[in-house]
């Protein structure tokens, strides 16, 4: 990854180093042991007369993640090489991966709503229009039959219902 | 001499219209899958996983195993005409395959690299015919602590053998089994770490995971480099192929020393992206024109392929006979397995052998009509890379949705195909290796069960992994392999250290 700290180009400006990427992750990662460890803690570690008891192995699976990723943020945290200065993500970049990131996560709570097959019509359409610039015809007749082919393949021919939301739009089907 | 009559009682479960039809289609979807980047061999057959649900298991051993053989030789296409390679596996081949097919000479490259595909997995798949049974044999002995000790290999393997930080492999392990406990304790039958969340009662399915990380996590990352793919044309006629055929024999060497490498890393859990890595690292120390690597030699391109079949195939070795997948994608098809009722290992040699012999057999043709079908249809797969991404990424994104709810009919494991997609995104920015998770996820309840089992044997005495030769040579591999990266370091301090030869090479498979 080349270092583009300080470049003229806005896009090209970086939105966190590899460093602090790393130690936030590991600080993370330190958590989620602590709570794993903790629950089993709770659930009981030790050795009963049938044996070891229910959190025994996550204990220590836990108490490992902990060890390993505190030595991560350690390393991340002491780090001055060039690697760990360079940027994690630059704006650009993170704009592109948000572009998609967040339609997805809108698209999946339009499966909870609206069902796999509209709510996948919908994403196909906007992505192709916004990112793709296609217009709204080429972007529409493309998902409309790309999520009809999927409809005929998994309730037709597989006969393996997809989930079709809380507000079922595609009970006219019959499916 | 049993055995290979066993071996003609599968070609003759495998051989039907039906079968011979699946396996064609298994490898076109396969190809595609490996051409098109977001989709990987072990996220597409996830997705595919319950369409099979209907079908009689050998059948959809078969179909999904050609989906894999074609997933291997599809990341090829990718990486030789666009260079970017469809599957990690596949980046070595770029060094060599992309500068020839600058040159022209894409139909050669393309030739040579699906010709040493074809030779590294046929070699894999005689070693698998002829050693599987035996260790299925060997297996049958295997108690509780044997169990454990085997785990314990496997795991430690990735702490020896992985390339990255020993830190994060150990990390992304324990994830796996840390995730792999949440639910019911397959123990005692009670509920733990589930936090009081009714959708984790069931636990994570590691399918999810699986289209979650590689899938969602590989588009992300595909975006961030704002696609935009130009190639070059690929045009293979019978005389090239003739041509390059005739070239192929002298490379013989470099034929065996990849097939070796492969079958190895394929066995332990090195998996085929490092033993590419490794194999095309030899061939150039080797070669007489080790220098010209890197500006469009084929034997730069043979070397990679070889090692990465190899590997891919012989990565079911220890998941048929042991139940211990070598490769994240050996792990989705032994969940299939699972699903189908099948329990892997040395047993199902002794009960199914239709099944094991069937899908060897079958691993025999899908080769063959793998190498047929990619040869011939190149310009067709390469014509999929040219659709726009911003029309592949919704889709893709939409079919892992689906893929993802149809494993358990669950609304919940789409959330959490989001979920583990952005962490896979983070994990491989941060060169955290996903094959030890997605492993230690699948694996985690069989290795909590042998561990505990082994300490009600011995009272709680971990002496009971050194009680006997065999046992106690597997924990000590383990302990070696364990230990691997400070020996390594007490050995690089007694001697001057070597550069670091490639910077992509993580152990990503």
């Amino acid at each position: 990854m080349e270092q583009n700290i300080g470049a003229g180009d806005p896009d090209g400006r970086a939105v966190a180093s590899n460093r602090t990427v790393e130690a936030v992750v590991a600080a993370l990662l330190f958590l989620f042991g602590a709570v794993f460890a903790y629950t089993s803690y709770k659930l009981g570690f030790r050795w009963a007369i049938e044996g070891p008891q229910s959190g025994f192995f996550p204990f220590y699976v836990s108490l490992i993640i902990c060890a390993a990723s505190a030595m991560i943020l350690f390393h991340a945290l002491r780090d001055r090489g060039p690697r760990g200065a360079a940027a994690f993500v630059e704006r650009g970049q993170l704009r592109q991966v948000l572009h998609v990131l967040l339609p997805a996560g809108v698209f999946v709570l339009g499966i909870q709503l609206i069902g796999i097959y509209v709510a996948s019509v919908l994403y196909i359409v906007v992505f192709m229009r916004w990112l793709g610039k296609y217009s709204w015809l080429k972007s529409s007749l493309l998902a409309v039959a790309i999520i009809v082919a999927f409809f005929f393949m998994f309730e037709v021919w597989f006969q393996v219902p997809l989930y079709k939301g809380l507000w079922d739009l595609t009970s006219w089907t019959g499916y | 001499m049993a055995d290979l009559a066993y071996l003609f009682h599968g070609f003759a479960v495998a051989v039907t219209p039906f079968n011979l039809g699946l396996m064609l289609l298994g490898i076109v979807l396969g190809v595609i899958i490996g051409v098109l980047p977001g989709l990987g061999a072990a996220n597409g057959i996830a997705i595919l996983l319950p369409l099979t649900f209907t079908m009689p298991p050998t059948s959809a051993i078969i179909m999904l195993s050609c989906i894999y053989w074609g997933a291997l030789f599809g990341g090829a296409i990718a990486s030789i005409l666009f260079n970017i390679p469809g599957e990690p596996w596949s980046v070595a081949t770029t060094f060599d395959g992309y500068p020839l097919a600058q040159q022209g000479r894409a139909g050669e490259a393309l030739t040579a690299s699906f010709t040493s595909s074809f030779v590294g997995a046929f070699v894999a798949i005689v070693m698998i015919t002829f050693l599987a049974p035996v260790i299925a044999r060997f297996a049958l002995e295997f108690g509780p602590p044997e169990y454990f000790a085997v785990y314990l290999l496997t795991f430690c393997s990735f702490v020896g053998m992985g390339k990255g930080s020993p830190a994060k492999i150990l990390v992304s392990m324990m994830i796996g089994f840390a995730l792999s406990a949440i639910g019911i304790d397959i123990v005692t039958g009670g509920l733990r770490l589930t936090f009081g969340f009714e959708s984790l009662m069931k636990g994570f399915d590691f399918l999810i995971a699986v289209i979650g990380l590689f899938g969602i996590g590989e588009i992300l990352l595909s975006m961030e480099e704002g696609l935009a793919f130009s190639g070059a044309t690929a045009r293979i006629n019978p005389k090239i192929v003739l041509e390059t055929w005739k070239k192929l024999p002298r490379y013989w060497m470099t034929f065996i020393r990849s097939t070796i490498i492969g079958c190895w890393m394929g066995i332990t859990p090195g998996g085929a992206t490092p033993a590419s890595f490794m194999s095309y690292g030899a061939a150039k120390k080797f070669s007489k024109d080790g220098d010209k690597f890197g500006t469009g030699v084929l034997e730069g391109v043979v070397a990679p392929e070889t090692a990465a079949h190899a590997a891919g195939t012989s990565a079911l070795l220890p998941m048929i006979t042991l139940g211990i997948p070598g490769s994240p994608t050996a792990a989705v098809l032994l969940g299939g397995l699972l699903i189908w009722g099948l329990q892997p290992g040395p047993l199902l040699f002794a009960e199914k052998p239709d099944f094991v012999w069937g899908l060897i057999a079958s691993m025999y043709l899908g080769n063959v009509v793998g190498l047929i079908v990619v040869l011939s249809l190149v310009p067709v797969f390469a014509a999929i890379l040219r659709i726009p991404f911003s029309i592949i990424a919704p889709v893709i994104v939409v079919i892992c949705a689906i893929g993802a709810y149809t494993v358990n009919n669950s609304m919940h494991d789409i959330w959490f195909m989001l979920g583990f997609g952005v962490i896979g995104y983070l994990f491989k920015k941060l060169d955290y290796p996903l094959a030890p998770l997605v492993l230690a996820l699948v694996l985690g309840n069989n290795a909590e069960d042998s561990f505990r089992q082994s300490m009600l044997m011995s009272q709680g005495s971990l002496s009971i992994l050194w009680s006997n030769w065999l046992v106690g040579s597997i924990s000590t591999l383990a302990m070696i392999m364990l230990f691997w990266p400070l020996i390594a370091r007490v050995k690089k301090a007694l001697r001057p250290a070597k550069a670091e030869k490639f910077p992509e090479e993580q152990p990503v498979d």
